[in-house]
């Protein structure tokens, strides 16, 4: 099968990558670049645990192609803390508890801080929509949806 | 679960003191895994790999049931980049042997003939072949040109209609075995297993009753849907050995079934459990790592094999389906007299499903006289079921909890109230074996009765439910060792695989505890096979009931070494020193005047005084220690849609005592979450033809954040008198109740018993149907 280059910003850095047409961004992300802290539950877009932003907008990596993301800005869980620094979102993350497993936490980061970047404010019920995309199997979704609450609180200050 | 207990099992009694660590809110940014995995450095079994791995994909029957009559691979050998194809040829074929993995037993003559269908193909899913290649593209493509002869053969997919004496029979040599089964059959039977167990005479019983409940319930399969799916890779060496890094709850017992599947020395074998992406008790068994390991053999270069949801959910375990029949009887004041119930579990493919557990957990929350379980283990055209967190119990408590309610009705009682007047306590005997030992359940049922969750009031098409649920915690094989390092730090390898990042947080907190050092000051981290001896899996909830054993035994060990360098130095008798408050003291002034030695002192004095401080613990761990809970849920009914919405829910759950209560409270939620999944959606769905319908998150839809509310936590805290912090495994109880709990709530609300699972918006809209002429002609 035929490679294509493409070049994408990922958190920042840019980068050249040769990827099949059939590839999803998120086995660009995983197997090429070695990425893996996006995470594959479903390959379908139903679980959220892929989630990434391009140019800003929330997707599931594994429904886009690796060739769409050609020219674009893409964030991934590895480029959330700055240094040594975490994101208040992953601050209270670990603070709350909300994390058992860890397999949907990147993914749930991700969607959340978009969330927050859309609504700096929201309640608990525009948490708990803005995030159903994103499925959590061990924490029954209370402990996350506290730790967003308080990280909004947080980063408005 | 039918092992008799060793009289060498380990036993520590509780001992009551205050904790200065245990019990409380260390910094959780302490925790071992949790920077790792913020940041997406934790490393999954698919985010691992080896230099030249190849991509390995499994070819999987299209069929519910078939004689494969051959597989011819030659064409797709012979495809550039295939480097290794196997099948059924490749593995031998195993004898009837038995051996416990997780909750349930298995036998190696079905895990050989699941990993890889023989001569028939049972399920739709089931591996038929699989391929090694340069790239995943490429075995994708190789599987196309594969050519498997197929037999068709009529199926059989409900446990009711596999049961019949005419249903198409999934095994030549199943003859049903057990209780009552006298003479031994001459006809051949999808019904695997008889169980029975009793208690005092049951028609009696029945005699003595003013009113009687016979409820019968179906439910379907449902699977653990752990989010992770199945992923493994293998690396078999020319040397003869191999190394496997997977996702697992119990890497011993994978190591030992590699080994016995690929007739290898265990010690020839080494098993890396990765961080695990949810297990649920659907990661106790053998999938991927055989077939990963025989083909990294035949190409000789690393495999990496990752299922896909659909692979997940056709040939991953999911959850018995089951129909069980419930008839009880009350006094006109409310005191249980006789309690009977049948359990018709599936198994799937091959024997062996939940069903010993679930008879166990049937009535065991009640103190009756005269009892009757009657179960069968039936084999059916679907994947082999696998442990789903209190395997079995769920479905059971559906039939029972209901008829509880309905009982309690009957009388003109309050269900809390019904449940005290019958609750099991301390000497209480159970219909399977020994009586029940200091128990929290009576303390769980006045909790839920005091709470405020009782005095909210409720709105029109909104009512209120109630049940409760039991499980043992399980003991077994466990070993941890600790390493204190140079600097008076400690790091603990332990060998229970830790599902959640609980157990490495508690283990590190009762560390801390022993060792008189900060929690901080402590690392812990989950051992590979070649690091400590045999331990057994993560299932039964023994995680950090039992591994924290372990851990007190190994970490006092240590603290033995640490006393006797002190002795050593001030030329006394290691019995003359005491550690307090993380120093070693003279026990007494008699004893000489020295001033106490901290951790890191004795360390650097530990060379020459004999050799670093390290202790370690291998031990059998008794069981004991159940674990009793009691949820209460408020659900409105849309009388237009049948949609059920649960509006408020309660968890009140004795867990012995709290190491970390902020895991169990996460522990708790997850529980009664999966649980209200599936009540309310979740369903295994097959086509006319036997194949899954529903296979992915789209149309097996588990619960998202927006359709739950907040879940009120109560922890109840009775001391398991035989665990020297009190410990009671806590993980499995919460998934029981809810079921029940919300067709108890859907009553109050509607009037309407719903028995038939899931209770999805088609099944109350109907049972809200049936139910109005009769509202009508009132």
């Amino acid at each position: 099968m035929t490679k294509h280059h493409i070049r994408t910003t990922i958190n920042g850095d840019e980068t050249d990558v040769l990827v099949e047409p059939t590839q999803s961004l998120l086995d660009v992300l995983r197997d090429e670049l070695h990425l893996t802290g996006t995470k594959e539950g479903c390959a379908t877009g139903d679980c959220g645990a892929c989630s990434v932003t391009i140019d800003g907008n929330l997707v599931c990596s594994c429904l886009v192609l690796g060739v769409e993301a050609d020219g674009t800005e893409i964030e991934t869980i590895e480029g959330m803390a700055s240094g040594d620094e975490l994101h208040p979102l992953q601050e209270k993350f670990i603070e709350h508890v909300a994390l058992q497993c860890g397999i949907c936490t990147p993914g749930l980061l991700i969607a959340a801080k978009h969330l927050l970047e859309e609504n700096p404010d929201p309640t608990e019920e525009e948490v708990r929509y803005g995030l159903a995309g994103n499925l959590c199997r061990c924490t029954g979704y209370q402990k996350v949806v506290e730790a967003v609450l308080d990280a909004a609180q947080v980063m408005q200050k | 679960m039918g092992m008799k207990p060793s009289p060498y099992a380990t036993k520590i009694p509780y001992e009551e003191k205050d904790n200065k660590v245990v019990g409380g809110r260390p910094d959780p940014k302490n925790r071992s895994d949790a920077i790792d995995k913020v940041t997406g450095r934790a490393r999954y079994a698919a985010d691992y790999n080896l230099p030249g791995q190849l991509i390995g994909k499994v070819l999987r029957s299209p069929h519910a049931h078939a004689v494969i009559k051959s597989i011819d691979t030659s064409e797709a050998e012979k495809l550039p980049g295939v480097k290794a194809v196997v099948t059924r040829d490749d593995f031998p074929d195993m004898e009837v042997e038995h051996a416990a993995s997780g909750e349930l037993m298995v036998n190696f003559r079905d895990v050989t003939r699941n990993m890889m269908a023989r001569e028939k193909a049972l399920y739709d899913g089931h591996p038929v072949a699989a391929v090694a290649a340069l790239s995943e593209s490429i075995a994708k493509e190789a599987m196309k040109l594969i050519k498997v002869d197929y037999e068709v053969l009529p199926h059989v997919i409900d446990v009711r209609d596999a049961m019949k004496d005419d249903a198409p029979l999934l095994h030549e040599d199943l003859f049903t075995k057990g209780a009552g089964i006298e003479p031994d059959p001459s006809k051949k039977s999808n019904i695997a297993t008889r169980m029975e167990s009793k208690l005092g005479d049951i028609e009696e019983g029945f005699e003595q009753a003013d009113f009687i409940v016979e409820h019968e319930s179906n439910t379907k399969a449902a699977h653990q849907g752990y989010i992770e799916p199945q992923a493994s890779v293998a690396n078999f060496t020319e040397g003869g050995t191999i190394e496997v890094y997977t996702g697992t709850q119990g890497h011993h017992v994978f190591r030992a079934q590699i080994a016995k599947l690929l007739k290898m020395d265990i010690s020839n074998i080494k098993v890396v459990p990765a961080e695990l992406g949810g297990g649920f008790g659907g990661k106790n068994n053998v999938y991927l790592e055989p077939l990963a390991a025989q083909l990294s053999r035949k190409a000789n270069r690393p495999v990496k094999m990752v299922m896909t949801r659909d692979e997940v959910f056709r040939a991953t375990g999911p959850t018995s389906g089951t129909n069980c029949k419930v008839k009880m009887g009350c006094t006109r004041d409310g005191r249980i007299t006789a309690a009977q119930a049948e359990l018709n579990y599936q198994a799937g493919a091959f024997p062996g499903s939940s069903l010993p557990l679930a008879s166990i957990t049937v009535f065991t929350r009640y103190d009756l006289e005269n009892v009757l379980v009657v179960g069968h283990d039936v084999v059916c055209n679907r994947p082999k079921v696998a442990a789903y967190r209190a395997p079995g119990a769920p479905m059971i408590a559906f039939a029972v909890e209901t008829a509880i309610d309905d009982l309690a009705r009957q009388c003109g009682m309050d269900p809390i109230d019904f449940r005290l007047r019958n609750a099991a306590k301390q000497g209480t005997q159970t219909h399977f074996g020994p009586p029940l030992g200091q128990i929290g359940y009576i303390e769980t049922l006045e909790a839920a009765k005091a709470s405020p969750h009782m005095k909210e009031p409720l709105g029109p098409n909104q009512g209120r439910g109630i049940a409760s649920g039991f499980w043992f915690t399980i003991g077994n094989d466990t070993s941890a060792t600790i390493n204190i390092t140079e600097d008076g730090t400690a790091s603990l390898i332990f060998g229970t695989v830790d599902v959640t990042g609980g157990m490495r947080s508690a283990f590190a907190m009762i560390v801390a505890e022993e060792l008189g050092i900060p929690f901080e000051k402590v690392r812990t981290q989950v051992g590979d096979t070649s690091a400590l001896g045999f331990n057994f899996m993560t299932a039964g909830s023994r995680g950090t009931a039992a591994g924290s054993m372990a851990v007190v035994k190994a970490t006092r060990d240590a603290i033995h070494r640490a006393c006797e360098i002190a002795a050593r130095k001030w030329e006394v008798e290691t019995d003359q020193v005491v550690w307090e408050n993380g120093h070693a003291r003279p026990a007494s002034a008699n004893v000489g005047d020295f001033e106490p030695m901290s951790l890191a002192q004795l360390c650097r004095e530990a060379t020459w005084f004999g050799g670093t401080i390290a202790g370690h613990a291998e031990i059998n761990v008794a069981m004991g220690g159940p674990g009793f809970g009691t949820h209460l849920v408020d659900v409105e009914v849309d009388r237009q849609t049948g949609l059920v919405k649960v509006l408020r829910y309660s968890i009140f759950q004795d867990a012995g005592k709290a190491v970390y209560p902020a895991f169990i409270e996460g522990q708790f939620q997850g529980g009664a979450v999966q649980g209200i999944g599936m009540a309310l959606n979740e369903e295994y769905i097959y086509s006319d033809k036997g194949t899954l319908e529903n296979p992915g998150f789209l149309d097996y839809r588990v619960p998202v954040a927006s359709d739950v509310p907040m879940i009120d936590t109560h922890i109840v805290e009775v001391p398991n008198p035989d665990h020297p912090y009190g410990v009671r495994g806590i993980g499995e109880v919460p998934i029981i109740p809810p079921l029940a709990a919300i067709s108890n709530a859907i009553y109050d609300a509607a009037g309407v018993r719903l028995l038939d699972h899931p209770m999805s918006p088609p099944k109350v809209l109907k049972a809200l149907d049936e139910a109005a002429p009769a509202e009508a002609a009132e």
